[in-house]
């Protein structure tokens, strides 16, 4: 999933300070499964900004909204009935949703109010860690299923390198050595001898080095 | 600013100071270690420019570093400027790099963004862009006047570098080319070399922006010019290289001559051109890019009437 955390409540309210209308939309995918823009959060979001404004002696009146996905045009539309009235747009999605709200509203600014982090995944209740950089040419198959793009610090992807120590990244005893990771469970799955084949260095244009992607499916597309 | 009251003391920044009209010229690296190849096409620029810039890995394409040929030219006895891309480098390499160039001798730098390497021979790489151009040029000012790099941390010997950037006032939206320009200038841009420039009434427009804007008494402003070699050449320009603009009428001339005369029909432009240059206001110089074409630039110097090369102390 693509995983988020809220923003300072400071930053957000600085956004929407202009404004004495707003419309505060979550979204019920990823961003409710790492509890940081679902309904609940934006429940907690809303009182949070009334209460900072009414500190202020300033009114702010707040339609909520969750939307089912926010980075779904046909659920986007929903809003076209809420927006009337609307001065601003504080979305809660991950960048993904702020931006279709944006592209599908032309004239009513869009604030995020949580940083959108990384795709990741549940490591137990509460932590949350990265697993893939979508670089569009999978190589977990030959990696014993973890990834040195997402979780090796330099990328190397014939590691370790030299830094690594008592299973360690040299970055912080915090962060566990891909490589080590790699190698463990190449070993355990009588896989080693795949070590001892050179990864070329990889083609990035399916990643990021190839400017931003799109993808088309022609079975699919209208 | 040194004791002398220049910024790095380059040629190109003297021969600005004083008023002169400037006159710089460029060289690509060859794609090789080649250091005879390189005299090849530098040794033509000696006398006829005040600064060469040195394209760095230009269209992405792997050459010769743009700073080991700068260091060659300075060693020559010629003046380059060291262009440098942000595609390629954090910014630990460019402040290095920074540093580098000024400890070789390297006077002038030219910021930029550099061109996607998906147009050059590596598109399987990744690209770096860490900082832009324009947080390059300021990144370049804060090392020379204050003595810091980009962290705070105190320099021991600041770079003596005269900072360049490019602008083109072509690329779209162009309204807002001048703005970006403005940008630049306050990031701290001692001079401006233009894209190559073929629409002139275009061209125009954008200096009379940059004139009534207040500009071009805050910066030097290049005009860029690359003499078209042919027909084919100006087609191909149009066609298929990012932000150029060149209008019909120009390829039209040049298909109206035989294909021999098309190379002088060329440069009889691009002089038209240098003439225009010399009498528009705000205009501090022509930046002359002869692709390939380095071993033409002694007659076009001639003929554009720009010699011989100011000398300032």
């Amino acid at each position: 999933m693509i995983t988020a955390e809220r923003k300072p409540l400071e930053e957000i309210i600085n956004c929407v300070k202009p404004f004495e209308r707003i419309l505060l939309v979550g979204c019920n995918e990823c961003v409710t499964v790492c509890a940081a823009g679902g309904r609940k959060e934006v429940g907690i979001v809303s009182s949070a900004l009334q209460m900072a404004f009414l500190k202020q002696g300033k009114n702010l009146q707040i339609k909520e909204h969750t939307l089912e996905r926010q980075c779904d045009p046909e659920y986007v539309e929903e809003l076209s009935t809420m927006i009337t009235g609307v001065d601003a747009v504080v979305s809660m999605a991950c960048g993904c949703g702020v931006q279709e709200v944006a592209r599908r509203f032309k004239t009513v600014p869009v604030f995020p109010a949580v940083n959108t982090k990384f795709m990741g995944a549940s490591e137990r209740q509460g932590i949350w860690a990265e697993r893939c950089q979508g670089c569009g040419d999978c190589l977990l198959g030959v990696t014993g299923g973890i990834c040195p793009i997402a979780r090796c610090s330099k990328q190397l992807l014939n590691g370790p390198c030299g830094g690594s120590g008592s299973g360690k990244c040299e970055i912080s005893p915090d962060v566990d050595c891909a490589w080590h990771l790699i190698w463990e469970r190449l070993k355990a799955l009588g896989l080693q001898d795949r070590y001892e084949q050179i990864i070329p260095a990889k083609d990035w244009r399916t990643g990021r080095g190839g400017g931003p992607r799109k993808i088309i499916r022609e079975d699919l597309a209208e | 600013m040194s004791d002398s009251g220049y910024k790095s003391g380059s040629n190109l920044e003297k021969v600005l100071k004083a008023g002169h009209f400037a006159f710089t010229g460029e060289c690509g690296p060859p794609k090789g270690a080649n250091v005879g190849h390189l005299k090849e096409k530098m040794e033509p620029l000696r006398d006829m420019v005040d600064a060469i810039n040195v394209t760095d890995n230009q269209t992405a394409v792997v050459r010769m570093s743009s700073k080991a040929a700068s260091a060659l030219m300075v060693m020559a006895g010629l003046e380059p400027n060291f262009q440098m891309v942000c595609r390629d480098r954090n910014r630990i390499a460019i402040q290095s790099d920074i540093l580098g160039a000024s400890a070789l001798g390297i006077r002038n730098m030219l910021c930029l963004s550099g061109d996607h390497q998906q147009f050059g021979n590596h598109p399987e790489s990744k690209n770096v862009f860490d900082i832009d151009s324009i947080q390059l040029i300021a990144v370049a000012k804060k090392m020379r006047d204050e003595g810091k790099f980009i962290n705070d941390e105190a320099i021991d010997e600041p770079p003596k570098i005269f900072i360049g950037a490019a602008s083109n006032p072509f690329g779209d939206p162009w309204q807002f080319r001048a703005h970006r320009l403005a940008n630049k200038i306050d990031a701290g841009a001692d001079f401006i070399q233009t894209q190559c420039i073929y629409n002139m009434e275009r061209f125009r427009e954008f200096m009379k922006q940059a004139v009534d804007m207040g500009l071009t008494g805050k910066t030097h402003i290049l005009a860029g010019v690359t003499p078209m070699k042919s027909a084919g050449m100006a087609n191909y320009m149009a066609k298929f290289v990012p932000g150029m603009d060149v209008p019909q009428e120009l390829i039209k001339r040049l298909k109206g001559v035989d294909k021999k005369m098309q190379a002088e029909e060329g440069i009889k432009f691009a002089l038209e051109q240098i003439e225009e240059f010399k009498q528009m206001e705000g205009v501090a110089g022509v930046h002359l890019m002869a692709i390939e074409w380095e071993h033409r630039v002694p007659e076009i110097a001639e003929r554009a009437g720009v010699l011989p090369r100011p000398k300032v102390d």
